[in-house]
C-alpha cells in the first residue's frame, strides 16, 4: 500500500518532524539517563580448582559453573579464569590455559574409551574395564614377545623397545615419580608426555 | 589496586548530552589505568584469547596470510589485536615490537566528542570509556572521532563496539580479563599512580640497558590516555605498527560539535520563534480562491485515484 500525501499533508508532516527532532536535539528527548554496566557473570557462580593439562607447566585455573548441583539440574562450567593462588602460574594463562571454556564445550572432546579394531575405519565405543583389560593384555603380550634382557655382546639391558608411553604432562611431583616407576620397571624407554604432541 | 573507591563508575560524560552529570560523588574516585609494556611483550596473546573467552567474542576463523597478525584488524568481534613490527636498529639487530592494540580509553575521548546518540558512549568517574550499545543508533561517527581507529560497526546489529576495558570486571574489583591473564607482566592495571611510578621504573631498567629513548605513551593531544604503553623507542611511536605521534580529536569533529551545532541549534530556535512572532503578528496564511480551487482539484483526483480498482 503506497501512502498518498497531499501537498498540504506533506508540509505538516515537515513541520512536526522538524519540530520533534529540533526538542530532541535540545535535550528534551525521555530517555533514561543511567549508564549500563554489562552484568557480572561470576555473580552465584560455584568455583572449583583445577590445573590444566595441556603443558607440564600445570598452571592452576578456577573453573566457574552454573547450578546448585541440585537433582533435577545439570551443571555447566561458563567460565575459566587463572587461579592466582597457584604457586606456578600465579593467575595468568597462556593462549592455551586463556581459552580452555572451548576445550572444555568442543564437540571432537574424547569423553568416553574407544577403540578402532586393525583393519576397521571406525571408532567403537567401550567401557573402561574392557579399556584397561586391553591394554594390560597388548602391554604383557607385546613385553613377553620382545623383551630383551641381554644384547648381543652379553650385556644386560633389560629393556622394552617395542612399546612406549605418552604420560600426562601436569603432574605433581609424586604422580611424575611413580608413573616414572611403573614404566620404567617394565624395562619401557620410548616415554614422552603430550605437552610435546 | 589501591583504595576501595576505584571501582565507583559514575558517569562523567555522556554522549551529545548538554547537562552535565552528577558530579559531587566523584570525589575521591581514583582513576584507573592499564600499563602496556611492550618490552616485556612475547606475543603469546593470551590476551587476545582471555578477552574473547570473558566478553563472550566467537570471532571467526581467519585465513593465514603469511603474518603473526591474526585477525589482521580490530572486528566487532575482536576487541584488541597484537600488531608485530619487524624493526632492525642502527646495529642492524633485529627488534620484535609487538604491540597490544585496543581502545586507549582517552580522558578526551574523540568516540563520545563525536557521537549524536545521547548515552550511547558514556565516561565514568574512573576513566573508563564505555560504549553503550542499546543506545547506538550505527552512525559510526565514533570511528571516525577515534584518533587511534579503534571503534567497530557489526554488521550483524549495527552497533559500534570496542574494548570497554572490562568494566563489568572493574565495576566488581577485577582487573580486566587481558591483564589477569598476561604470563609475563607485561599487561598491568591498578590506580594511575601506581602505573605512572611503575612505567617510570620499567623506563630507568631500558634506559640502563642501553634504550636511551624509552619512555611513557601517554598522549597529551586527547588528555592523557587510561591505557599507556611503555616504548623502547617512545621518540618514534610510528614503529609500532603506526602508533599516532600526536594523537588529536579531528578538527571536524571540534568544528562541527564545538561550533556548528550550538549555531545550528540557535538558528532552528530563531527560526521557530520568528514563525511564532510572525504568526501571532500576521496571523495564519490566507489561501487565496486559486490555491483553494487547485488544492479541491487535487484531492478530487485523488479520490479517482483511489476508487479506481
Amino acid at each position: 500500500m503506497t501512502l498518498r500525501v497531499t501537498r498540504r499533508q506533506f508540509f505538516k508532516l515537515g513541520a512536526a518532524g522538524m519540530a520533534t527532532s529540533s526538542m530532541a536535539m535540545m535535550g528534551f528527548a525521555p530517555e533514561p539517563a543511567v549508564a549500563s554496566i554489562r552484568h557480572f557473570k561470576l555473580t552465584g557462580a560455584k568455583i572449583t580448582r583445577s590445573n590444566c593439562t595441556y603443558c607440564s607447566v600445570g598452571c592452576g585455573v578456577l573453573l566457574y559453573s552454573r547450578g546448585d548441583a541440585a537433582i533435577n539440574n545439570v551443571d555447566d562450567i561458563y567460565h575459566v579464569e587463572g587461579d592466582p593462588d597457584h604457586p606456578v602460574s600465579r593467575g595468568s594463562l597462556c593462549p592455551k590455559g586463556a581459552g580452555l571454556l572451548d576445550y572444555i564445550q568442543s564437540d571432537s572432546r574424547l569423553r568416553y574409551p574407544q577403540v578402532r579394531e586393525a583393519g576397521s575405519d571406525e571408532w567403537k565405543r567401550i567401557d573402561w574395564d574392557e579399556a584397561l583389560e586391553r591394554i594390560a593384555r597388548h602391554m604383557k603380550d607385546d613385553r613377553d614377545a620382545n623383551f630383551v634382557a641381554d644384547d648381543d655382546d652379553g650385556n644386560t639391558v633389560n629393556h622394552w623397545i617395542s612399546t612406549g608411553m605418552l604420560a600426562a604432562s601436569a603432574s605433581t611431583n609424586e604422580t611424575a615419580y611413580l608413573t616414572h616407576k611403573v614404566v620404567r620397571s617394565l624395562g619401557m624407554v620410548a616415554f614422552d608426555n603430550q605437552a610435546r604432541v | 589496586m589501591r583504595g576501595d573507591q576505584i571501582n565507583l563508575q559514575n558517569v562523567i560524560a555522556r554522549s551529545a548530552t548538554q547537562v552535565p552529570s552528577p558530579q559531587e560523588r566523584s570525589g575521591g574516585v581514583d582513576r584507573v589505568t592499564k600499563l602496556i609494556d611492550v618490552s616485556r611483550c612475547i606475543g603469546c596473546k593470551a590476551c587476545q584469547v582471555a578477552c574473547a573467552e570473558w566478553n563472550d567474542l566467537r570471532d571467526e576463523v581467519g585465513e593465514c596470510v603469511g603474518e603473526y597478525d591474526n585477525p589482521l584488524d580490530l572486528t566487532p568481534d575482536t576487541w584488541q589485536v597484537m600488531r608485530f613490527d619487524e624493526y632492525e636498529d642502527e646495529q642492524g639487530n633485529l627488534e620484535w615490537l609487538i604491540r597490544k592494540d585496543n581502545c586507549m580509553h582517552c580522558a578526551e575521548p574523540g568516540c563520545l566528542e563525536a557521537c549524536p546518540a545521547p548515552g550511547a558512549i558514556v565516561q565514568y568517574a574512573n576513566g573508563i570509556v564505555d560504549f553503550n550499545s542499546e543506545h547506538c543508533i550505527g552512525c559510526g561517527y565514533c570511528v571516525s572521532g577515534c584518533p587511534f581507529d579503534v571503534p567497530r560497526i557489526s554488521k550483524k546489529d549495527h552497533k559500534a563496539y570496542k574494548c570497554t576495558l572490562c568494566s563489568d570486571r572493574v565495576f566488581h574489583g577485577l582487573e580486566p580479563a587481558c591483564v589477569k591473564s598476561c604470563p609475563t607482566g607485561s599487561i598491568m592495571f591498578g590506580t594511575r599512580e601506581d602505573m605512572f611510578d611503575l612505567a617510570e621504573t620499567r623506563t630507568n631498567f631500558l634506559k640502563s640497558r642501553g634504550f636511551d629513548n624509552a619512555g611513557v605513551y601517554n598522549p597529551e593531544g586527547v588528555d592523557g590516555t587510561h591505557v599507556i604503553y611503555v616504548l623502547q623507542h617512545a621518540d618514534r611511536p610510528g614503529l609500532y605498527s603506526h602508533l599516532p605521534e600526536d594523537p588529536r580529536i579531528s578538527p571536524l569533529v571540534d568544528a562541527w560539535k564545538g561550533v556548528t551545532k550550538p549555531l545550528a541549534s540557535m538558528a532552528i530556535g530563531l527560526a521557530a520563534l520568528t514563525g511564532f512572532f510572525h504568526y501571532v503578528t500576521a496571523g495564519p496564511k490566507e489561501y487565496g480562491e486559486e490555491d483553494e480551487a487547485a488544492v479541491r482539484e487535487d484531492e478530487a483526483r485523488e479520490r479517482e485515484r483511489e476508487e479506481r480498482p
